[in-house]
C-alpha cells in the first residue's frame, strides 16, 4: 500500500485514529521534559538573565508558525495541481492552528522585548513580516468561512495561500536582509548553533514538543473537518430527499385529478 | 523559584498566555469533535446513510 492510498478519507480516519493516542502521549512526555528543563536545568543567560526562558516557548511558536504555513502552501499545491482529496482538508484544518501559534510568537516576543529592548513593539522587518503572516492566516480562515461550497472555498484559499507563501522566506531572511532590532538566527546556521548546549537542549526539546503538539492538533482537526463534510453531505442528502418527496406529493396531487371530470364537464 | 526573581512577571505572563491559548485551541478541537459526532449520530439515527457506505 502506497502513501497515496491513505488519500482516501476513510483510510485516513482509521489510520489517524490509531496514531492519535501515541502522538498525544509523546506530546505530553516531551512537553513535561521540555518544561522541566526550561525552568530547572537551563541556566540564566549571562546577558538576558532569567528572561531567556521565554525563548523556550517563543522560538518554537515562531518555527511552527512558519512550518504550518509551508504545510498549507504544499496542501494548496495538492488542491490545485493534483486535486488530492485530503489536501484541502489539511489546509483548512491547519489555518486556525497556525494562527494560534503565530499569535503566540508575536505576543511572547512582545513580552520578551519589553525588558530586553525597552519596547513592546517595534516596526522592524522580522516583527512586521510575522504580523503579515498572522493576517494571512486570518484571511485564510475568513475565506473558508465565506463560501458555502467547500470545493470552491478550497480553490480560492489555495491561491491565496500560494501567493502568501512569498512571506515565509521574507520572515526567515529578514534579519539578514535588513538592519533589524531582532537578533539574527542562532540555531539554524551554516556554521552550527551559536547557543551553549545547556540552553540549546531545552530549546530543542520544547521545539520537538511543539512540533508533536502541532501534529496532534492538526490530525485531530483534519478528522473534525472530514466529519464536518460528512455531516454537511448527509444534511444535503436529507434536504434533497425531502424535496423529492414534496415534488412527488405535488405530482400525485395533480395525478389524482387526471381522468376525473371537471366541474364544467360534469 | 529563582526564575521568578527579576523579570518573573514577564516569564509568568508568557508561559501563562501560551498555556491559555494552546489549552483553548485543544478544548475547541475536542468540543468540535463531540458536536460533530453527535450531529452525525443524529443524522444516521434519522435514517440518512452515506451513499458510499455499504448498507
Amino acid at each position: 500500500m502506497s502513501i497515496m492510498d491513505y488519500a482516501n478519507p476513510s483510510r485516513f480516519l482509521a489510520l489517524s485514529g490509531r496514531l492519535l493516542p501515541w502522538l498525544t502521549g509523546l506530546t505530553v512526555l516531551f512537553l513535561a521534559a521540555g518544561l522541566y528543563m526550561s525552568f530547572f536545568t537551563a541556566p540564566a543567560d549571562y546577558q538576558q538573565g532569567q528572561t531567556v526562558r521565554i525563548m523556550f516557548i517563543h522560538v518554537p511558536s515562531a518555527w511552527i508558525a512558519m512550518a504550518c504555513y509551508t504545510l498549507i502552501a504544499m496542501s494548496a499545491l495538492g488542491t490545485l495541481v493534483w486535486r488530492h482529496p485530503l489536501a484541502d482538508v489539511s489546509a483548512k484544518a491547519a489555518a486556525p492552528i497556525g494562527a494560534a501559534f503565530t499569535f503566540l510568537a508575536l505576543v511572547t516576543g512582545s513580552i520578551w522585548g519589553k525588558p530586553m529592548w525597552g519596547a513592546w513593539w517595534v516596526w522592524d522587518a522580522r516583527l512586521t513580516s510575522v504580523l503579515v503572516l498572522f493576517f494571512l492566516y486570518l484571511g485564510l480562515v475568513a475565506l473558508w468561512q465565506s463560501f458555502d461550497e467547500p470545493a470552491r472555498a478550497g480553490r480560492s484559499a489555495a491561491i491565496l495561500a500560494l501567493v502568501g507563501f512569498v512571506n515565509v522566506p521574507i520572515i526567515k531572511f529578514s534579519v539578514d536582509w535588513w538592519n533589524t532590532l531582532h537578533q539574527p538566527a542562532s540555531v539554524m546556521r551554516l556554521d552550527g548553533p551559536a547557543i551553549h548546549y545547556t540552553i540549546l537542549l531545552p530549546l530543542l526539546t520544547m521545539a520537538i514538543a511543539y512540533t508533536l503538539l502541532f501534529l496532534t492538533l492538526h490530525m485531530a482537526a483534519m478528522r473534525n473537518e472530514i466529519l464536518r463534510r460528512r455531516v454537511r453531505s448527509l444534511m444535503q442528502q436529507r434536504a434533497d430527499a425531502a424535496q423529492n418527496i414534496a415534488a412527488d406529493a405535488g405530482q400525485g396531487g395533480v395525478g389524482q385529478n387526471v381522468g376525473q371530470p371537471t366541474e364544467q364537464e360534469a | 523559584m529563582e526564575f521568578l526573581s527579576g523579570h518573573g512577571a514577564y516569564i509568568a505572563a508568557a508561559y501563562g498566555l501560551s498555556a491559555l491559548v494552546l489549552g483553548a485551541l485543544t478544548g475547541w478541537i475536542i468540543a468540535e469533535r463531540r458536536k460533530l459526532r453527535r450531529a452525525l449520530s443524529a443524522l444516521e439515527a434519522s435514517g440518512v446513510r452515506r451513499r458510499s457506505r455499504p448498507r
